[in-house]
């Protein structure tokens, strides 16, 4: 669990929804890299061409409301964004995002307090230091990691039953 | 510590105290995968590599959106449904009985106390009987079907109290339309709604399903009821200590309290085209109707079709109104015919269709094309649900539904 990285740090809004992160009319584009340079379009159409791999999202709350399209999920992460903080998550979207190996943690304090720009250090599981403050995170049962750490659902059970 | 139902639910299934936000692995008791989704589940169950369904008895595999089929490729929904039933060994198929969150209690799968999980938003129906059911996408449904077990962040709580007695006209769907007006489409998001008082103890088993069922428009994850004597009639079990344990403590903590008096509450419709667009009938009252739905997992049982058969008896519906009658399931189509309710629908003009998701869905007979308006039991009024964009979706109990064909307006029963 001890898997430290540092994370430049992108700032997004309260109510962040699936419409946001995708809009429809990208959903049917062939591949995930396709829908890439449109995410976040309605809100800030540049931040898709600015986002660098491993960078991080800080969000309010109820991110990924709305749609259950699993495209949401899916697209942050082939951004290479390491993981989101958000206040709260939209049910459908935090299950779609870890079955697709995407990293949400869950903290009240961290968006009213950072700016954009900024980096944080991240231990998932254990906290988050931001300008010298730590910042407590809960941690996630070891399957849920499994799942992260493979690569998402599908890889995850092809790992456990031995075929990746 | 004080807990909620759900809390107590989940935490004797893990064996071990648990807390909202916590997140936990929960064993699986009953999966529910309909005809929509049994092809994409089935691939994926592939993709994931797995040799053979962790228990297939624990599966059960519904037909009911597509039947009768509609549109010439529909059938090959079955078909995968065949083979991947016949591959793995699937016993606990229904091909033609009804609509799945109906048949997932009536046929006594879903118990109270028990996780279940299926493909369809409306799983939330099963906290009729104190059951923690939900829907999820088919790449997790995949996932349980080849290790018996999911992932969940335990919810938070909203305690609805409901007491004293309904008005004659208002049933538990008025209800219910009230709840999510008040809370709006997303005020329950991802948490449980958990309901109580003694309007709700007065309540038949299918009047709860009806509030469970709809607890999604609400954006809820799941809408519970503590079992009761009730409950373990319909479930055909004994009330034992077990079912007794399984309610809310007194001082549990809920992140929101709403209270109704029964008394106050009034016939009420979501009006076009928001499930949270909730108005009093006798504001919409006198709009010109062109057809009626009497139906769907919402309110498409026994007693909602005694409802609309005790106003309709001897009696004939307005002309040039169309008015759907779908039994939710085939147990209660055969109860409706011995006890001479279909006989009395049909007398009034009513088409009477094969159980299944019907027109709730737009795949049945009765789709409507622009600037109609239909009044329907069931649980969306989404655009284009039941046809074209411009049709006019209003959503109402079995009472006002059954009123208003008798009169071709909107009319409060």
């Amino acid at each position: 669990m001890e898997n430290t990285f540092t994370a430049k740090i992108w700032v997004l809004g309260d109510d962040i929804d699936t419409d946001i992160i995708l809009p429809t009319e990208y959903l049917a584009l062939k591949t995930v890299e396709d829908m890439k340079p449109y995410a976040f379009s309605p809100l800030r159409p540049e931040l898709a061409g600015l986002i660098q791999p491993g960078d991080m999202i800080v969000a309010g709350k109820n991110f990924g409301c709305g749609s259950s399209r699993e495209q949401a999920p899916e697209v942050v992460k082939a951004l290479g964004i390491s993981c989101v903080v958000a206040k709260s998550y939209a049910r459908i979207f935090f299950r779609n995002a870890i079955n697709n190996g995407l990293l949400l943690i869950e903290n009240a304090d961290l968006y009213d307090e950072v700016t954009e720009g900024g980096t944080a250090e991240v231990t998932p599981g254990k906290d988050i230091i931001y300008n010298g403050k730590t910042y407590e995170i809960a941690s996630l049962p070891a399957n849920l990691m499994e799942i992260l750490n493979a690569g998402g659902l599908v890889k995850a059970m092809r790992k456990r039953n031995g075929l990746d | 510590m004080a807990h909620t139902l759900i809390e107590k639910l989940i935490g004797n299934k893990v064996g071990k105290e648990v807390f909202p936000g916590d997140i936990v692995t929960v064993p699986v008791d009953w999966c529910m995968v309909d005809d929509i989704m049994v092809a994409f589940a089935a691939a994926k169950f592939e993709e994931m590599g797995f040799a053979k369904i962790w228990d297939p008895d624990k599966v059960v595999l519904i037909y009911d959106h597509f039947l009768p089929t509609t549109q010439a490729d529909d059938s090959r929904q079955f078909r995968a449904g065949n083979a991947f039933a016949d591959k793995y060994g699937l016993k606990n198929v229904h091909r033609t009985d009804g609509i799945c969150h109906q048949l997932m209690t009536e046929a006594g799968y879903v118990k109270p106390g028990d996780i279940a999980f299926g493909t369809d938003s409306h799983t939330t129906t099963y906290g009729c009987v104190g059951a923690f059911s939900t829907g999820i996408g088919y790449t997790e449904m995949a996932g349980i079907l080849g290790t018996g077990e999911l992932w969940m962040k335990v919810p938070e709580s909203i305690k609805v109290v409901i007491d004293g007695t309904l008005p004659s006209n208002v049933t538990s769907k008025d209800v219910i339309l009230r709840i999510i007006g008040d809370l709006t489409a997303s005020g329950a998001t991802y948490q449980s709604l958990e309901f109580s008082g003694s309007t709700v103890d007065n309540m038949t088993l299918a009047s709860r399903m009806t509030m469970s069922n709809m607890a999604v428009e609400a954006g809820a994850k799941c809408g519970i009821f503590a079992p009761d004597e009730k409950t373990c009639e319909y479930c055909n079990i004994p009330y034992t200590e077990k079912e007794k344990a399984l309610r809310p403590d007194a001082d549990a903590s809920y992140s929101r309290i709403l209270t109704y008096k029964a008394e106050d509450m009034v016939p009420v419709m979501a009006c076009p085209s928001l499930v949270d667009n909730i108005k009093p009938v006798s504001e919409v009252s006198g709009t010109k109707v062109d057809q009626v739905f009497l139906g769907s997992c919402t309110n498409g049982r026994l007693e909602d079709l005694h409802a609309a058969a005790e106003i309709l008896k001897d009696r004939h519906i307005a002309p040039y109104l169309k008015m759907i009658v779908t039994p939710a399931s085939v147990k209660i189509y055969r109860e409706a015919l011995a006890d001479g309710t279909l006989g009395i629908l049909s007398d009034a003009g009513a088409i009477i269709t094969t159980p299944g998701c019907g027109l709730c869905c737009g795949r049945g007979g009765g789709i409507l094309c622009d600037n109609e308006v239909v009044v329907a039991t069931n649980n969306r009024n989404f655009l284009g649900r039941m046809g074209t964009s411009k049709v006019k979706i209003y959503l109402a109990s079995p009472k006002t539904a059954a009123m208003t064909a008798l009169t071709g307006v909107i009319t409060e029963a």
